[in-house]
């Protein structure tokens, strides 16, 4: 019986420790989100931000004035940003961490198979034709499926539809939208559009408006939960196609359900905030440093992280310099540092 | 609860592997399909295990053909345990092991107390429950095997199909491991295995099968099948059989070669 005890803990994630491990990621976005809401220009302390959210809840008395101030403040101004910043952040990290366990790789990130790519020529073509932010949207959108479709096309046309080929298929893919983003900077007025093109690329949280969030918000909730739920399948294909058969788990639709909800999610996070990088490569890392590599309770608690991270970006972004700094520049600079330190912690579960 | 492949073909490009090999595991027996290279033994595990579709030929399951079984059944039915690899995340061994329950519990239904205790019997069956916490990418090769074996356990498969089960494992693994898999078979599991060592089914195994030129060209009892001409005609190499002062057949050894 003694044995039994000492070893039980492994199979039962439900000791004390495990379940505030568990809590440590939603708290870090909900702390992160509160914190969002109360830095900027004119700042908010945090416990009132709180009675603030109370008072529209209606549970919560507050001064009428005070009460319209902090409503265009809050709702009208930071409530966008934070939604989209929490959307797009815990969108990417979830498909980054999908991706690292269907392609068995942890250096994969949700733009291997060419979305990334696609949805920049696809915007810079947007840009191109009038610069309409809709149009630069919904080419960024469709671009990014078409070149995920090319490349998964490429993947079955000419290996099955195999690991390798679908990397390949993605690279091929990648090079032709990439090609295109170049002609479409070399067509571009110089001095008009070849500006927006570049900004555009560095991303930023600031075009989100809420109307344009709605639609986009419902199938990224969706996909993200989705991708949640796949953990466990997920967890079978990381061993292997033939295991994962082996074990019942029906291999090509779970890669192709994964593949399609991990681009539409991307897609659309490009269509809201540009290009944002290195997100869904690192946050998974930290996510699997807390929670370990099950990937049932590792997504859950990367699109969390995800929110966290961008969050405290899109602050940086905002607040520490005159003139806000593009978001995907603030991502990219914190990457970095917080890679390195993932680095050393994981290196030992690679060989 | 018989897995029986009938009459298989297949081949890659044109190139035939198989052309025509029947195989039966039935529970109970540990069965070791011998074959040189590039004979086609994982391809003819693969599909038993319905993981590739034969060109021609038929593989039925207590009667029935494969393809008439869903896949998560088969599962509940059968378990394959690949070569030893190495998984690219650092899941623990009893992660490992705890994924043979998701034939049971499908893929949304998350492991009960009823599936942990599951593993945990099969790891203290193996006796590898003193690594259940440990990183599967770091303990050895023996402990992974095993771990893999612990996972086709949990699964609550009858028959258990193992591609070279000692590949890459120490002598005393290698012993250890064969140890195992002899009272699996004694317990009521039906084993079938590859195996480049044609000492090793000499003992303890019920039935050998020889696959050569793409079908199983003889099966039978190991004293039967494994005589020296039969290791000249897999291997072209010319062996001596030796046994013990009682009779006992133990080893092969190579026929020193006139200079």
């Amino acid at each position: 019986m003694t044995e039994i005890a000492s070893t039980s803990a492994p199979y039962a994630p439900s000791t004390a420790t495990a379940r505030m491990l568990w809590l440590v990621a939603p708290v870090l976005a909900l702390a992160a989100a509160l914190a969002a809401l109360s830095f900027g220009a004119y700042p908010v302390p945090v416990w009132e931000v709180m009675h603030f959210l109370l008072a529209y809840a209606g549970l919560a008395a507050m001064e009428p004035d005070r009460y319209a101030l902090l409503y265009n403040l809050i709702v009208e101004i930071r409530l966008p940003r934070v939604l989209a910043a929490i959307l797009v952040g815990a969108a990417l990290s979830v498909s980054g961490a999908s991706y690292q366990a269907l392609f068995r790789n942890p250096l994969v990130s949700p733009g291997l198979l060419g979305v990334l790519a696609g949805a920049s020529a696809g915007a810079a073509i947007g840009i191109l034709l009038d610069g309409n932010w809709f149009l630069v949207q919904a080419g960024a959108f469709l671009m990014g499926l078409a070149a995920v479709g090319i490349g998964v096309g490429i993947a079955h046309l000419f290996g099955g539809g195999s690991i390798i080929m679908l990397i390949l298929g993605g690279i091929l893919s990648g090079a032709l939208f990439s090609t295109l983003l170049t002609v479409m900077k070399y067509l571009a007025d110089p001095y008009s559009q070849l500006p927006s093109i570049v900004y555009w690329l560095m991303g930023s949280l600031g075009q989100a408006n809420i109307d344009d969030m709605a639609w986009a918000a419902v199938p990224m909730l969706l996909g993200i939960l989705l991708l949640c739920f796949m953990g466990r399948a997920l967890d079978a294909l990381a061993m292997g196609d033939d295991e994962a058969r082996a074990l019942g788990v029906p291999v090509k639709t779970v890669r192709l359900v994964t593949i399609a909800t991990a681009t539409l999610i991307s897609a659309l996070t490009v269509s809201i905030a540009g290009m944002i990088g290195w997100i869904g490569l690192i946050v998974p890392h930290i996510a699997r440093l807390l929670m370990g590599p099950g990937n049932s309770r590792l997504l859950p608690a990367a699109a969390c992280l995800g929110a966290a991270f961008l969050l405290i970006a899109d602050s940086f972004a905002r607040n520490f310099f005159s003139t806000e700094l593009p978001i995907g520049i603030v991502t990219e600079l914190l990457g970095i540092p917080v890679f390195l330190f993932v680095l050393s912690r994981v290196r030992r579960g690679w060989t | 609860m018989i897995l029986a492949a009938h009459d298989i073909r297949f081949g890659y490009q044109r190139r035939p592997v198989l052309t025509g090999a029947s195989l039966e595991l039935d529970a109970g027996e540990l069965v070791c399909l011998l074959g040189i290279n590039g004979a086609g033994k994982s391809t003819l595990l693969r599909i038993m295990l319905g993981l590739q579709r034969p060109e021609h030929g038929l593989v039925t399951l207590d009667g029935a053909p494969l393809t008439n079984w869903s896949r998560r059944q088969l599962a509940q039915l059968v378990a394959y345990v690949p070569q030893v690899h190495i998984a690219p995340f650092p899941y623990t061994v009893a992660q490992v092991a705890l994924l043979g329950r998701l034939p049971a519990n499908g893929l949304f239904r998350a492991p009960g107390s009823a599936d942990l205790d599951c593993v945990h019997g099969v790891l203290a069956q193996l006796g590898i429950a003193h690594l259940a916490k440990r990183v599967y990418t770091e303990v050895s090769g023996g402990e992974r095997q095993l771990t893999l074996i612990a996972r086709a356990l949990a699964q609550e498969a009858q028959l258990l199909v193992m591609d070279e089960p000692l590949a890459g494992l120490d002598y005393g693994n290698q012993i250890r491991l064969l140890d195992r898999l002899e009272r699996l078979a004694a317990d009521g599991y039906g084993v079938l295995m590859t195996t480049h060592d044609p000492n090793q089914p000499l003992s303890g195994c019920q039935r050998v099968a020889l696959l050569i030129d793409g079908s199983v060209a003889a099966q039978g009892a190991p004293a039967e099948v494994l005589t020296p001409a039969a290791i000249y005609r897999l291997y072209g190499v010319s062996v001596d059989l030796l046994r013990t002062a009682d009779g006992r057949e133990i080893a092969f050894r190579p026929v020193a070669t006139a200079q």
